[in-house]
């Protein structure tokens, strides 16, 4: 499989969100706006790239055995940097997404890349699958997390989108609508999907 | 046992080099980190108290309030604000602990004659657009000049003075009670916070 074919694959054919359903849990809970969505999705970018490539390194140096432990100590290790250089050098961000940072060490999506797919492939092989899976997921949360500002709140990135006078959706800043509108994205995907073939 | 051995040290190798990269990646962050709270800190500050030209977050007063449930010390902290040595407000921090998702973390000024300079919120878990407006500043605006004297304080629901916010009014009712004592506590240990020198 050539390296843009396993890019590619992340970002569509093989979305986290769209199509494998995995990393259900920080979706719904930080994309109250399209900046969550973005920025735990690039934390988890950089998370999914590092570990990745980490146990692609040491594949053949771990025990079948203890790999998961070993995976888990990869990505939590990557998260905490992560962590510490959020709150160290973008302060605000680390406080809008507060407990949600730690929690990507149990982002499914992580751990199965790494078992999936870095401990069976090379080196470059994995960092690209991470980066492209990676990206998929942060496109899944970005559009999410603006669906749900623009109706919710009125404004994208922060910029009024109606003026005034709209009068926000309130329910879909909170949590039901986390799910009302993934529900429906994923219906048009599929309804699109089902078009095509 | 020779399989258990192997499994052990790459368990142990890996979790060692974890712990290394993260005291590299922990001594590098610690001195950004502590500047960014105490940025924070300020901002808070600067948002509640006038102008200073100290700063406050070193002028400090420690009082124990009471204990906790577990019998801890509960401790208020006074920042003491000046201008050309001359106290110009005191801040401190309350806990509302009955807002309607959890606690709400609210700082109050007050200036030297114990009126309500400003208050900022810190912390807070309310409902979107319902209780969070409690973070807009015509609700923040509704403390500024109040003392423990010139006004009632109740939410208007409960026969006071201070607008509640429609469709939200336990947020507000929590934040005006807390205030409140925090007030009274003031009130009633002054000589103690305006002291001369403090501790540093």
């Amino acid at each position: 499989m050539s390296l843009l074919k396993i890019f590619r694959k992340g970002i569509w054919k093989e979305n986290a969100v769209f199509k494998l359903l995995l990393g259900m849990c920080p979706l719904l809970a930080v994309t109250t706006s399209a900046e969550n969505g973005l920025g735990m999705g690039l934390a988890s970018t950089f998370v999914l790239v590092c570990s990745n490539t980490v146990v692609a390194i040491l594949r053949k140096l771990i025990p079948p055995k203890v790999r998961i432990p070993a995976f888990i100590i990869i990505i939590a290790t990557f998260v905490t940097v992560v962590q510490l250089c959020m709150e160290a050098w973008i302060y605000g961000l680390y406080q809008a997404l507060g407990i949600f940072i730690p929690l990507i060490v149990v982002n499914c999506l992580i751990l199965g890349r790494a078992e999936a797919f870095a401990s069976k492939r090379p080196i470059i092989d994995s960092a690209v699958d991470g980066l492209g899976m990676g990206l998929g997921f942060t496109l899944a949360l970005f559009i999410l997390g603006s669906v749900r500002e623009i109706f919710g709140a009125g404004e994208l990135l922060g910029f009024s989108l109606f003026g005034a006078a709209y009068q926000p959706v309130l329910l879909m800043i909170l949590p039901p609508g986390a799910f009302i509108s993934l529900g429906l994205l994923l219906a048009i995907m599929n309804r699109f999907e089902a078009a095509k073939s | 046992m020779k399989e258990m051995s192997r499994l052990l040290i790459t368990l142990t190798l890996i979790a060692a080099c974890a712990g290394l990269i993260l005291s590299l990646v922990e001594s590098a962050t610690r001195e950004p980190i502590k500047e960014q709270r105490r940025l924070q800190m300020l901002k808070a500050l600067s948002a509640v108290l006038p102008e200073f030209d100290n700063s406050p977050d070193t002028d400090i007063v420690t009082l124990q309030k009471g204990v906790d449930k577990k019998g801890a010390p509960v401790e208020v902290v006074f920042y003491r604000a000046r201008k050309a040595d001359q106290l110009v407000g005191t801040a401190f921090k309350v806990i509302a602990p009955d807002g309607y998702t959890g606690n709400i973390e609210i700082m109050v000024g007050v200036d030297p004659e114990q009126q309500v300079n400003a208050i900022e919120i810190l912390a807070h878990a309310e409902t979107p657009g319902l209780g969070s407006k409690i973070e807009e500043t015509w609700f923040k605006d509704l403390f500024k000049g109040k003392n423990l004297d010139n006004v009632d304080w109740r939410v208007k629901k409960d026969g006071g003075e201070f607008e509640q916010i429609t469709g939200a009014t336990i947020s507000p009712r929590a934040i005006v009670t807390a205030v409140k004592k925090g007030l009274e506590f003031y009130r009633d240990n002054k000589a103690k916070i305006l002291a001369e020198g403090g501790q540093q």
